[in-house]
């Protein structure tokens, strides 16, 4: 593991706190923290919670891929990836990637392109519940 | 040969983790192939990835008792 890296997925809330601490360098003057948040509606429903299933081990392993391409192809110092797992309520945070670097534009870079390629390859499923029942979200765009 | 269901493919097999056993299993494409018979349903999923020890696997990739395989339907995390 890389220590320039951190993953971590959790049944816990999560926090930005604990994500910025990480990323934060002396050497650093450009921080990205994108958070994902847990929404009210989807295509014209409305949402009341989500539940997230993990395929932990793997979902762990995907994730730090995904980071150490993040520290091979942009000038960036550090990148942490929390991933919130189980029942989760509107307004809390699903997901969290914090970037840091010398300078913005490679961390708003990074920062895009992890949340990107976790939506692609990591083996996590989100369960929509709405008024009407739930359901599994999949072949989002 | 145990196989891990998560997420919509769970709830289309019916199992957490479905065991196949006697079965001519050699490749990822075998595996599909049985799964397709034994889980017709499977078949409401436009496609669905397979992993085999943690990592995603082509259809061509060797399959063997004691992998620890999964069954990756379309992921939503994010």
């Amino acid at each position: 593991m890389n220590k320039n890296t951190h993953i971590h997925i959790s049944s816990e809330p999560l926090s930005i706190d604990e994500a910025y601490g990480f990323v934060l360098d002396e050497s650093c003057g450009g921080n990205c923290l994108f958070i994902g948040t847990a929404r009210n509606h989807n295509k014209g429903e409305k949402v009341t919670h989500l539940d997230f299933e993990t395929y932990e081990s793997m979902a762990i392993k995907e994730l730090e891929k995904i980071a150490e391409r993040c520290l091979e192809q942009f000038d960036i110092q550090k990148i942490r990836i929390d991933h919130r797992k189980g029942e989760v309520g509107l307004k809390d945070i699903a997901v969290i990637i914090a970037v840091s670097a010398v300078h913005r534009k490679a961390a708003f870079e990074a920062c895009e392109y992890a949340i990107d390629e976790l939506k692609k390859s990591v083996p996590i499923w989100k369960k929509e519940y709405l008024e009407s029942g739930a359901h599994w979200v999949s072949d989002r765009p | 040969m145990d196989v891990l269901c998560f997420g919509i493919a769970r709830d289309l097999t019916g199992q957490r983790r479905v065991s196949l056993n006697e079965v001519d299993i050699h490749t990822v494409a075998d595996l599909r192939k049985e799964l397709g018979h034994r889980f017709p349903e499977l078949g409401r999923l436009s496609v669905y990835m397979v992993a085999v020890n943690e990592n995603y696997a082509l259809d061509h990739d060797p399959v063997k008792d004691g992998d620890e395989i999964a069954i990756i339907p379309p992921v939503s995390g994010g």
